[in-house]
């Protein structure tokens, strides 16, 4: 999952989501938020993607005769990510079945759970590696590391105001990272560690980013994280920040 | 020591492009005895052989159930696509477009297509994608122990007892009404015409869509089943008898004029429609709705070839697509130069 927060943004991630979606073979989400999909936006004029595509790990005929053979789930570099051929390549040892469920490192159907637990642990080494592929995250530092503020998408803006306020009306001095990928970056669990309160702010009502944070982060960083959330139809504006955070630190 | 003469081995038997039928088989069947769709795959294994389709060639495609397994029994060396329940058709469409070189089968069930894939069945229907896709419909959810599904008709009747109530989705019309190109029904124990038809399909450019009866023999193969194999068997009613011409092979067929109707497909092979009702046109959907609606009336299983229009436009016709695959083309030649974004950029200050 990617979460652009400008019309930029939304430029720039989509072209890196189809290199991602081609190198980790997988569907990728650029997750708009409504205020970017419905509202006008400025924007600086889009740049030109020098960048070459990336196909990822495909294997041409020529690589089959010199290979003789291929597994398609089969983890040769370690990284979780099999090679793969693509529909039509020319070559009789080229085609390979997907399916859902239960097959082994060749494609071919299985119902061994030792089959079933590779894959399982295949499919863990792609999410590990997938981590430091998406695009990192961008971190403001402040002073004293003691606060944290964490968000994503459209709540950006309203962030980079809230900082503002937050220092000029109530002296607090907050770090602030902006999450811009999923699976999270070693960087985002390690400003978790770093602060002593990190305030995650969800622009919904199950403050969702705030839960999948509870799932990633160490076991003692847990009580950290506290929520801030803004649902009430309209886009977040500072002040809302501004009140949840000033007023949780009152409560400490 | 007397010597023996070893006779030589005969030779083995090939296909116009040197391949063997086991070339064209998949892995061994999981599904019942007897059940239909193992000889709608034989039917399929024999009609790419027969074409000398390489396998490498063929994208094999299906969603979910009984039916959408059978892709894993045949060409074996294929490309396969095990999709989600009933979205098998974006999958198939996606792979055809990325690259048109591919000749794509998509095997579904009464249940993948009439029910869960319906919405993506009829978009497919109306595009004319150049792909086949076959039915294997015995009227219930055989992977979930036999529930009714929207093809079974009313009066049908579960081995539990239950009466089907509600009326059955005609595929055939429907993807007729929607602009699919070759259309037609068949049973999975009439192999003759079930034959044809798929190699008919396989000349066909367009979407090809085949609704074959194919009993369940485990849960819809009882008195009071209008699906099971003796049902059909009594009811069957051909609309014409079906024969198919290769283009590569000389055949002469002998018919008496005026009974048959020749249609050349667009490989250059004929489908020949032997005792034709006389005012009956291949070409016209309202005579297909016409017979589907009163054999459906009468409670017949009309069987043939209903349906083929080969001058429709298909899919990749109306994209303006180039020649080559688009998976292969260079990236010089997919991605727009820097000028065409700048003055995209331009045009919005």
């Amino acid at each position: 999952m990617l979460f652009p927060c400008s019309v930029e943004e939304c430029f720039t991630m989509a072209v890196e989501a189809f290199d991602l979606a081609e190198e980790f073979q997988t569907p990728v989400f650029v997750m708009m938020d409504l205020d970017l999909g419905m509202n006008n936006w400025m924007s600086d004029a889009f740049q030109y993607p020098e960048k070459p595509i990336a196909r990822g790990k495909v294997l041409s005929a020529e690589d089959l005769d010199r290979l003789g053979g291929f597994g398609r789930y089969a983890d040769v570099d370690g990284d979780g990510v099999g090679y793969r051929t693509l529909p039509g390549t020319k070559h009789r040892l080229a085609g390979y079945f997907t399916r859902g469920s239960g097959h082994n490192s060749q494609a071919k159907y299985s119902e061994r759970p030792e089959d079933y637990v590779q894959n399982m642990e295949r499919l863990s080494r792609k999410f590990e590696t997938a981590r430091e592929r998406v695009p990192a995250p961008e971190i403001r530092e402040g002073k004293k590391g003691e606060i944290g503020i964490l968000a994503y998408g459209t709540s950006h803006w309203a962030i980079v105001e809230s900082l503002d306020q937050l220092k000029q009306e109530h002296g607090l001095e907050a770090d602030y990272l902006r999450v811009r990928g999923f699976p999270f970056s070693k960087s985002v669990l390690d400003f978790v560690r770093g602060h002593k309160r990190v305030y995650v702010v969800d622009q919904n009502r199950d403050a969702q980013m705030h839960s999948l944070l509870r799932l990633e982060v160490d076991d003692d960083c847990v009580g950290k994280l506290r929520r801030v959330r803004h649902f009430g139809g309209l886009p977040i504006d500072a002040r809302s920040v501004t009140d949840s955070i000033v007023s949780q630190e009152g409560e400490k | 020591m007397a010597s023996t003469t070893v006779p030589p081995a005969p030779a083995k038997k090939v296909n116009r492009i040197g391949l063997e039928i086991a070339d064209y088989r998949g892995s061994k069947t999981t599904l019942c005895a007897g059940c239909g769709h193992n000889a709608i795959s034989e039917r399929i294994i024999e009609a790419f052989y027969t074409m000398g389709v390489p396998p490498h060639r063929v994208a094999k495609l299906s969603g979910i159930g009984c039916s959408s397994k059978s892709p894993a029994y045949f060409m074996g060396s294929a490309f396969g696509f095990n999709a989600v329940h009933g979205r098998m058709p974006s999958i198939a469409t996606g792979a055809v477009l990325a690259n048109r070189d591919l000749v794509a089968i998509g095997v579904s069930g009464d249940g993948d297509t009439a029910s869960i894939g319906i919405g993506q069945f009829v978009h497919l229907m109306r595009r004319n994608l150049p792909m086949i896709y076959i039915i294997e419909d015995n009227g219930v959810y055989g992977l979930t122990k036999g529930q009714f599904s929207a093809t079974a008709d009313i009066g049908s009747k579960l081995k539990t007892g239950v009466i089907n109530d509600l009326p059955p989705i005609d595929t055939c019309a429907l993807a007729i009404q929607l602009g699919a190109t070759y259309v037609g029904r068949s049973f999975s124990g009439d192999k003759r015409q079930l034959q044809a038809l798929l190699q008919g399909a396989v000349a066909h450019r367009g979407t090809v869509m085949l609704d074959v009866i194919s009993p369940c023999v485990t849960f819809n193969d009882h008195e009071g089943s209008t699906k099971s194999y003796s049902f059909v068997k009594d009811h069957e009613e051909p609309l014409s008898d079906v024969s198919f011409v290769p283009y590569f092979q000389d055949i002469e067929v002998d018919y008496e004029e005026g009974t048959t109707k020749e249609i050349e497909l667009f490989d250059g092979s004929k489908v020949l429609l032997h005792k034709l009702p006389a005012d009956y046109d291949p070409n016209d959907k309202v005579d297909a709705l016409r017979v589907l609606t009163e054999a459906h009336d009468k409670g017949e299983v009309v069987t043939g070839l209903f349906y083929v229009n080969t001058e429709a436009e298909d899919f990749l016709e109306a994209l303006n697509l180039v020649d080559e695959p688009l998976a292969t083309l260079p990236e010089s030649r997919v991605r727009p130069p820097k000028q065409v974004l700048d003055e995209l950029m331009d045009s919005y200050r």
